[in-house]
């Protein structure tokens, strides 16, 4: 298990000076990941200045849940980058070659590459979650700031199973991966606001489903204070974040299935 | 009493391959429903090789070669038949394997693109768990026998074809494995680097004792370095033995090749045939048990000025084809 | 005219091949369309004041850009960046048809095949869920046709500048990278310029990417009636014209660079 960490982790040193190489154009692709994540910030920015409110909830409140779900769905696209390989990989024959070697398949696949320019996203993640809590004045507390962080490695976790899932499809299909988008960008901008302006059906599939309401809306309600206009208990929060790290132990399983499937027929 | 290292018995692998439809109506059709086909690459092979031996995998393209790489490496998991590399099912125990197994596919490099070509090495040794000082042993003879030293700070993609191949071998080689499969490694390189690399694989297999499988289409490197030759066609293996068993199996002809002397008329002799010419250059066939070599000679030059000639084997392919074709076996 | 629809029938048959990825692309963006209309619907019944778009018109407007979303992705042609790349692009070069419409009419056929492949299930899935409406009037749905054709001509002659600005940098970056973001947001598919700040409105109206999306989104819900929509779709067309000409202008002047290079 050790030695696995301490191989992922040479695997990423590589990657990222193979980035450094070519440092401008790393400048240029983090700028753009910042804007164009931003973006989605300055629409809803646009829409609270003509709207108002969002269902009785204010910009800061809303930046909060943006802020986490957005710095947990970038580190997990960073360092599951790899994941999104796997299709090229496999098409490339380059895939056997990580069968031939004495290493965990997905530790190899996941460590392949880390995409340094998402950095982008993570810091406008990270600003928009800074100013959300100083807007909201968050009293933190030791057990606060715990909920946070484990909300956010919950977060990370979660978004790499669904990276995982998504990938996993390339066993099977040459081309359709697109589909998974709507669950992984579209958890993720689902989750960027409150669960509570749903409809039913919509939360209950965030929730249970692709459960990504358990590391976004309910801890962050416990950290920002507010009690849920649907009315769960706040117990719920503290607790719920585990079932993202559980999900992506479901979602390792699917891989090794994917990976049996391809041993057995090849391609 | 030696065991065999790999034991082969009955593989069978088929695949289902999707069936495309021609053209722009064919193509929307194609969304909807789509169709396989099955294709049988190896229906029932057997073999089993010694520790240290160097054998020729051959066959034509299509044949099943890369598969039965792929089980031996395992890579794939066969349908049925048993498999043994080293007392172990590969597909079963794969990391296991994996650790004894050095594979080089030709077309593919191993080695990380940006990186110097000794950084890639390191980073091997860390993944075959190879203890520092057992991998700087074994790298820096690499190095040696391939003549590597100056190659080994640059990156690899801008290394030539013939350099990055050897560069690959070295990889494969690193942790010491017992067994070494070699996927077309002599293909696109020069005549010099594809000496260089037959004498590195004669080099290893006799120094360091290394099982060797060379899958290959350049029957010079057949002809240079293995004893043994597995031919496979169809999924089937039509031939294992030596290549001169191969040559005697199918035909036991040689060829005359003769160079005219200005103004002579092409030969003829009831014993010869001629299968070929290029210009002054004749192409006879004969069979050695019918008459003998020297005596055939004799024949012909009384009759007709020769200016050089040599006697030789027809060349491989063309045995190959007959027997995959005749199935001579 | 033969060649260039060879390239758009060869085109197509290969986007056709990856049968899932047709399918998989209604669902993405049916998914999307349903979480962005959630959103707004969310916001209009946060209050109570009146917008330059009503619910029932911001809904339709979210479902035309999804089902129209294959004109809107900025993206580089990935064959040219990978011959630029390469520099195979001196392949291109010599190919006997003019290089501008070589790769206009590839970009066109290249928006044109996944948007009618997705446009109408995506439409069908958008009325059965009673979001998108009928267009405001027979006219209106006859002037938004000629507005979607103009604004696939629009789309492909900007796709086509950003291809040719790999002339310039070979890994496509920089200017390429960040100007699709502004562009991305000018078009309405993030959120409908209409609902943008009022002092924001005359740029967002004088940059040709509103006429991507918004224009013929307004078309087709009467936004812009049946009368002015002539000169909306002029202006489509008044744009392309000045952009094709840009183009060859670029073309020119990169190509040429190129040569001096050596490639």
């Amino acid at each position: 298990m050790f030695s696995d960490i301490v191989l992922y982790a040479r695997y990423l040193a590589v990657s990222m000076r193979g980035q450094m190489q070519y440092r401008a154009s790393l400048v240029m692709q983090s700028i753009a990941n910042l804007l164009g994540s931003g973006i989605e910030f300055i629409g809803i920015w646009a829409l609270f200045s003509r709207f108002g409110t969002l269902r009785g909830w204010a910009l800061c409140e809303v930046g909060l849940f943006y802020g986490v779900v957005n710095v947990s769905f970038a580190i997990a696209d960073a360092l599951m980058g790899g994941f999104d390989l796997l299709a090229s990989t496999i098409r490339s024959g380059e895939f056997d070659r990580v069968l031939v070697r004495p290493r965990s398949v997905t530790l190899q696949v996941a460590a392949r590459e880390v995409q340094l320019r998402r950095a982008g996203s993570f810091l406008q993640g990270l600003v928009v979650l800074l100013w959300s809590a100083w807007a909201l004045q968050v009293e933190w507390t030791v057990a606060r700031l715990a909920l946070l962080t484990v909300t956010v490695a919950a977060g990370a976790c979660f978004f790499s199973g669904l990276f995982m899932l998504q990938a996993t499809m390339a066993f099977w299909t040459i081309e359709s991966l697109e589909v998974m988008n709507t669950l992984t960008y579209g958890g993720r901008d689902t989750a960027q606001y409150p669960l509570s302006i749903y409809q039913r059906w919509f939360r209950r599939f965030f929730t249970f489903a692709v459960p990504v309401a358990c590391v976004g809306y309910y801890p962050v309600l416990v950290i920002a204070g507010r009690p849920d206009p649907l009315g769960a208990p706040a117990i719920l929060g503290w607790l719920t974040p585990w079932a993202g790290i559980a999900f992506l132990l479901v979602c390792l399983r699917v891989f090794g299935f994917g990976v049996r499937h391809y041993r057995s027929t090849g391609s | 009493m030696a065991v065999p290292q790999i034991v082969v018995e009955n593989l069978a692998k088929s695949f289902l391959v999707p069936e495309r439809h021609p053209g722009l109506w064919g193509a929307l059709r194609g969304v909807v429903r789509r169709r396989h086909r099955r294709v049988e690459a190896l229906k029932g092979v057997s073999f089993a090789i010694e520790p240290g031996e160097l054998v020729g995998y051959i066959g034509p393209n299509g044949a099943g070669k890369s598969t039965t790489i792929k089980i031996l490496a395992g890579i794939l998991v066969p349908d049925s038949g048993r498999c043994e590399v080293m007392g172990r099912a590969p597909w079963v125990r794969r990391i296991e394997n994996a650790a004894e197994i050095g594979v080089v596919f030709g077309q593919r490099t191993q080695l990380w693109w940006d990186l110097p070509a000794i950084e890639s090495f390191d980073l091997l040794a860390a993944i075959y768990r190879v203890p520092k000082r057992d991998h700087i042993a074994s790298r820096d003879e690499l190095v040696e026998w391939l003549d590597l030293a100056p190659l080994l700070d640059t990156p690899v993609r801008q290394l030539s074809l013939g350099q990055r191949m050897r560069c690959d071998i070295a990889a494969a080689l690193l942790h010491r494995p017992a067994l070494l499969y070699l996927d077309e490694p002599t293909i696109g390189l020069d005549a010099v680097a594809k000496l260089a690399v037959r004498q590195f694989i004669r080099r290893i297999n006799d120094e360091r004792g290394t099982t060797v499988i060379l899958t290959t289409h350049d029957m010079d490197d057949i002809e240079a370095l293995t004893r043994r030759v597995l031919l496979i066609g169809e999924g089937r293996l039509l031939y294992d033995g030596t290549l001169a068993g191969l040559r005697a199996k199918v035909t036991r002809e040689r060829r005359l090749i003769l160079d005219l002397a200005n103004g002579a008329e092409e030969p003829r002799d009831p014993d010869a045939e001629i299968v070929g010419r290029e210009g002054k250059r004749i192409h006879l066939r004969f069979d050695p048990d019918r008459i003998a070599a020297p005596e055939l000679i004799a024949r012909i030059t009384a009759k007709c000025p020769v200016r050089d000639l040599f006697v030789e084997n027809p060349p491989i392919e063309e045995i190959i084809a007959e027997l995959y074709e005749g199935n001579a076996l | 005219m033969r060649p260039y629809l060879a390239i758009v029938s060869a085109r197509f048959r290969m986007l056709l091949q990856y049968r899932a990825a047709a399918w998989a692309g209604v669902a993405t963006q049916g998914f999307w369309g349903l979480i962005r209309v959630m959103v707004f619907d969310a916001f209009y019944r946060s209050s109570s004041a009146t917008q330059p778009m009503t619910l029932d018109q911001t809904v339709s407007y979210i479902w035309l850009g999804q089902a129209t979303i294959g004109l809107l992705i900025f993206s580089v042609d990935a064959d040219v960046r990978d011959m630029v790349r390469t520099g195979t692009v001196a392949y291109e070069l010599a190919r006997p048809v003019d290089l501008f419409s070589l790769w206009y009419w590839r970009s066109v056929a290249s928006r044109a095949a996944p948007t009618l492949l997705r446009c109408m299930p995506i439409m069908v899935l958008a009325i059965a869920l009673r979001g998108l409406g009928p267009p405001a009037s027979v006219a209106s749905g006859f002037a938004w046709v000629l507005s979607q054709v103009a604004a696939l001509m629009l789309s492909a002659a900007v796709m086509t500048l950003a291809t040719i600005s790999l002339l310039w940098t070979v890994s496509g970056e920089g200017i390429s990278r960040l100007l699709p973001m502004v562009a991305w947001l000018s078009t309405g598919i993030v959120i409908p310029l209409p609902l943008f700040p009022d002092w924001a409105q005359p740029i967002l109206n004088s940059l040709p990417f509103a006429g991507m999306l918004d224009t013929p989104a307004r078309v087709y819900m009467g936004h812009i009636d049946a009368g002015h929509a002539s000169l909306a779709i002029a202006r489509q067309l008044a744009w392309t014209l000045a952009l094709v000409w840009l183009g060859r202008l670029l073309i020119a002047r990169g190509t040429r660079r190129l040569v001096v290079q050596g490639g």
